[in-house]
């Protein structure tokens, strides 16, 4: 009895010793260091297709801190919280973060990137939605604070119609497209171009709207697709839904290599479905795999350190790297920041004006480590999206094969669609500012 | 000791009647209100005034909502998430159609269009109680929720499927849109659930409250003592989601500012019906104290680990708040099943006689 009383005092001293001398060891928000919050979902139904690209982001800027001490000698506090693919939550993240002088915010999800825009330009904090959000945003010019590249949902559905129709969109006459997507926001924006095309070019488009709720139980949706005997099913899902969608497709005897998504499966999507995956294909625009330098330093200096929450295997997925690329956008942002001021410790208003001067060509993609990582793109005060070409890849049953060179997207079709949506807006939203932002590169 | 009535004397019978009969309650209740409605605003900073008050604030409105149902009439509901969207959508619309209108009006008219869509989904209660209600208001979430993400109308079109709030102003300040400074949009919020609460609280102890507990308690006595359930039972839906739809369009007006259909899923309603049990049925205080307890333990536990120095990830907080919240959840409902209301009058009725209990 007397023991276990004396195991206690001293299990409790020792738990208060540590509170006491804990924050001795929290990273101090000092003053010479640029504040990068990561708003990601490891946990909840998204959870799933978030964690890899939360380790991504976390990662590569871990690995910038580790390698170089941070970005022009200043060192990165990279602060994750959690939005579980919340909106409320993702607000609540952002009021906690406001005060901490973020340089910039990445909200990872359509909803809560839309409650963010029109904050963005009143708190001077850039909106970093890489291939989400809201693709009006894509024009600077309107919204200066907001950027989206390397392409919008609208680019990667003209890409993916390309490429069903043979490098044409002429060559989808007389087909039946199907479309599987997420029945929120994100998937419905490219319904509407969608129906136009279909209009326009003559083939006849199907939809299966798959609800939030509905997400795993997809077996209605499919049996559709069995009816309807689409040419091919487009999809845009992400979370559980991929994975759902990917089995159900197996299942129900679709074939596979007629089955193309925009960039969001993963592996794991995949490979829950066994073999039956094989032939699967998604749009994407970086590589995948670890053989680039950069790659291999996060390997040495943050996985095998033990510095991530990563599992080594992780590393080089697809939505790995698709956190790679944010961050790599982020820290790009952040050294054309510190170029274009001089300053070392840059603030939001900065690391705009640096995501506007963004010019990654292939020297600048071979001196970040990441030679051939990424077709080259740059931004401009105008479009902020650069509306990149992207590649179909296809899953082989344990990686992906790129199998096509980048398509470009149609943009005599999407131009028009992305002036018309960012008209609407601003009308919608009586009292959008006006740019008054300056351009640092006119070209 | 703290709770001396001696010399309190009631000499008329309105103040038998009162609601807060005792004179420490009143200066009580009446320091709350100085320090929320001045202390707070001066001294809060945006954080505790954007993602702590505003939404308590709002999700204690819809309790209180929920509550005039559930808790006072008795009437079990799944679908107050898809009347706080009813609530938004038709502000929405209405700010759209008439942008010129004062937002608060609009505000409070989304209020009726939530009535009138909750007496229509309440007509089945008068056939059917107790669970199988519960299925039948189930059916209402699904169906609203359905309406928000199928009907362009709704959301005017936009591509992205969502409402998005402009800008509006009272008396030249900006109180909804990215201008509006969090200090101004919870005094408009703090307004207005204060003085619905304080409404709230004078129907549920005059007539019709009496009414509706009567038709809690057993609808056919109710019924033989001369009371018409068809009445009492829509005007109890009527009523409940007016507060409702308000709640939702300060949600999406005065905190959110975008919200998709999403918002208002069938989460959000157990979230509500959460509050309303846990705080108590059949009490306004309760519908604050449930509100507190979802809404405001799990910021404060996540900030936690932080404040004590512990380095966790982001989602191992996450995890733990989830497990904390819920065994706190539970060990509340064991040691005070009928909810914090109830403990709180306990712990009133205890300091009344400290020291000397009898």
């Amino acid at each position: 009895m007397k023991t276990t009383k004396r195991t206690l005092k001293i299990l409790s001293g020792a738990a208060l010793a540590l509170a006491l001398a804990a924050p001795a060891f929290a990273p101090a928000a000092a003053e010479d260091s640029i504040y990068v919050p990561l708003f990601t979902y490891r946990t909840g139904p998204f959870g799933g297709s978030g964690t890899p690209i939360a380790d991504g982001m976390h990662d590569y800027l871990t690995m910038l801190n580790e390698r170089d001490g941070g970005i022009g000698g200043v060192k990165l506090i990279v602060d994750e919280c959690e939005t579980g693919y919340d909106t409320k939550r993702g607000v609540e993240c952002y009021d906690s973060v406001k005060s901490k002088n973020p340089v910039i915010v990445n909200p990872w999800s359509t909803g809560i990137t839309l409650s963010l825009i029109p904050k963005a330009a009143v708190d001077k904090i850039p909106i970093l939605s890489m291939a989400y959000g809201l693709s009006a945003s894509a024009k600077g010019d309107v919204f200066p604070w907001i950027f989206n590249p390397p392409a919008t949902y609208w680019d990667g559905l003209s890409e993916i119609l390309k490429y069903v129709g043979n490098g044409s969109l002429d060559n989808l006459k007389g087909k039946t497209l199907g479309y599987l997507y997420f029945d929120a926001g994100f998937g419905k924006e490219p319904i509407p171009l969608f129906q136009d095309l279909s209009k326009d070019l003559g083939f006849t488009l199907k939809l299966y709207p798959v609800a939030p709720a509905d997400m795993q139980n997809q077996s209605a949706q499919w049996l559709d697709v069995r009816r309807d005997k689409p040419d091919f099913v487009v999809m845009y899902g992400w979370g559980a839904m991929n994975a759902t969608a990917v089995k159900e497709a197996v299942k129900s005897g679709f074939p596979m290599d007629k089955f193309i998504s925009i960039w969001w499966p993963s592996e794991a999507d995949l490979t829950s479905a066994g073999d039956g995956a094989k032939g699967f294909k998604t749009l994407n625009w970086h590589a995948t795999g670890t053989d680039f330098p950069a790659l291999k330093d996060i390997q040495k200096r943050v996985v095998d350190a033990g510095k991530s929450l990563a599992p080594a295997s992780e590393v080089g997925q697809v939505l790995y790297n698709h956190g790679v690329y944010n961050s790599m956008l982020i820290a790009e942002g952040i050294v054309n920041a510190q170029k274009l001021t001089g300053k070392k410790v840059v603030s939001g208003e900065d690391v705009r004006r640096g995501l506007e001067t963004i010019d990654l060509d292939a020297a600048r993609f071979k001196a970040l480590g990441l030679e051939g990582f990424a077709a080259p793109f740059k931004l401009t005060c105008a479009d902020h999206n650069s509306h990149s070409a992207t590649f179909i890849q296809q899953w082989d049953g344990a990686k992906w094969d790129k199998i096509t060179d980048p398509i470009p997207a149609a943009m005599d079709k999407v131009q028009p669609l992305l002036d018309a949506a960012a008209k609407s807006y601003v009308e919608k939203n009586a009292g959008w500012p006006a740019r008054t932002e300056g351009c640092d590169n006119k070209s | 000791m703290f709770y001396r009535e001696a010399g309190q004397f009631k000499t008329s019978y309105a103040a038998d009647m009162a609601i807060f009969p005792i004179r420490q309650d009143r200066i009580g209740l009446g320091l709350i209100l100085v320090v929320a409605f001045v202390v707070i605003p001066l001294a809060g900073n945006q954080f505790l005034l954007n993602s702590i008050l505003i939404p308590f604030l709002i999700f204690s409105l819809a309790a209180i909502g929920l509550n005039i149902l559930t808790g006072y009439t008795g009437l079990l509901s799944l679908g107050s998430a898809a009347f706080m969207g009813v609530g938004a959508y038709a502000c929405y619309k209405l700010s759209t159609f008439f942008p010129e209108v004062n937002i608060l009006v609009w505000i409070l008219a989304s209020g009726f269009v939530s009535s009138a869509v909750g007496v229509f989904f309440g007509l089945p209660s008068l056939r059917i109680k107790g669970f199988y209600l519960a299925v039948a208001t189930l059916a209402a979430q699904f169906f609203l929720q359905w309406c928000f993400a199928r009907v362009p109308w709704l959301y005017n079109d936009n591509t992205s499927g969502a409402i998005e709030v402009s800008t509006h102003t009272l008396f030249g300040l900006p109180v909804t849109g990215p201008n509006a400074a969090p200090a101004t949009r919870y005094l408009v919020v703090l307004t207005i659930v204060a003085g619905m609460a304080w409404i709230a609280s004078n129907i549920v102890h005059g007539r019709i409250g009496r009414m509706w507990m009567a038709v809690r308690d057993m609808d056919i006595a109710a019924q033989l003592m001369g009371i018409r359930l068809l009445r009492a039972k829509l005007l109890a839906f009527a009523v409940s989601s007016f507060y409702v739809g308000v709640a939702g369009a300060l949600m999406v007006f005065l905190w959110l500012g975008a919200a998709e259909p999403e918002a208002f899923n069938i989460n959000l309603s157990f979230l509500l019906l959460f509050m309303v049990i846990i705080g108590g049925l059949g009490s306004i205080v309760g519908a604050f104290l449930g509100a507190a307890l979802i809404h405001i333990l799990p910021i404060a536990l996540r900030a936690l680990p932080a404040l004590i120095g512990l380095n966790l990830g982001s989602a191992t907080i996450e995890q733990l708040t989830f497990m904390v919240t819920g065994a706190l959840i539970i060990f509340f409902l064991i040691v005070e099943p009928l909810g914090l209301a109830r403990l709180w009058r306990i712990g009133k009725q205890k300091l009344r006689v400290w020291p000397f209990p009898y």
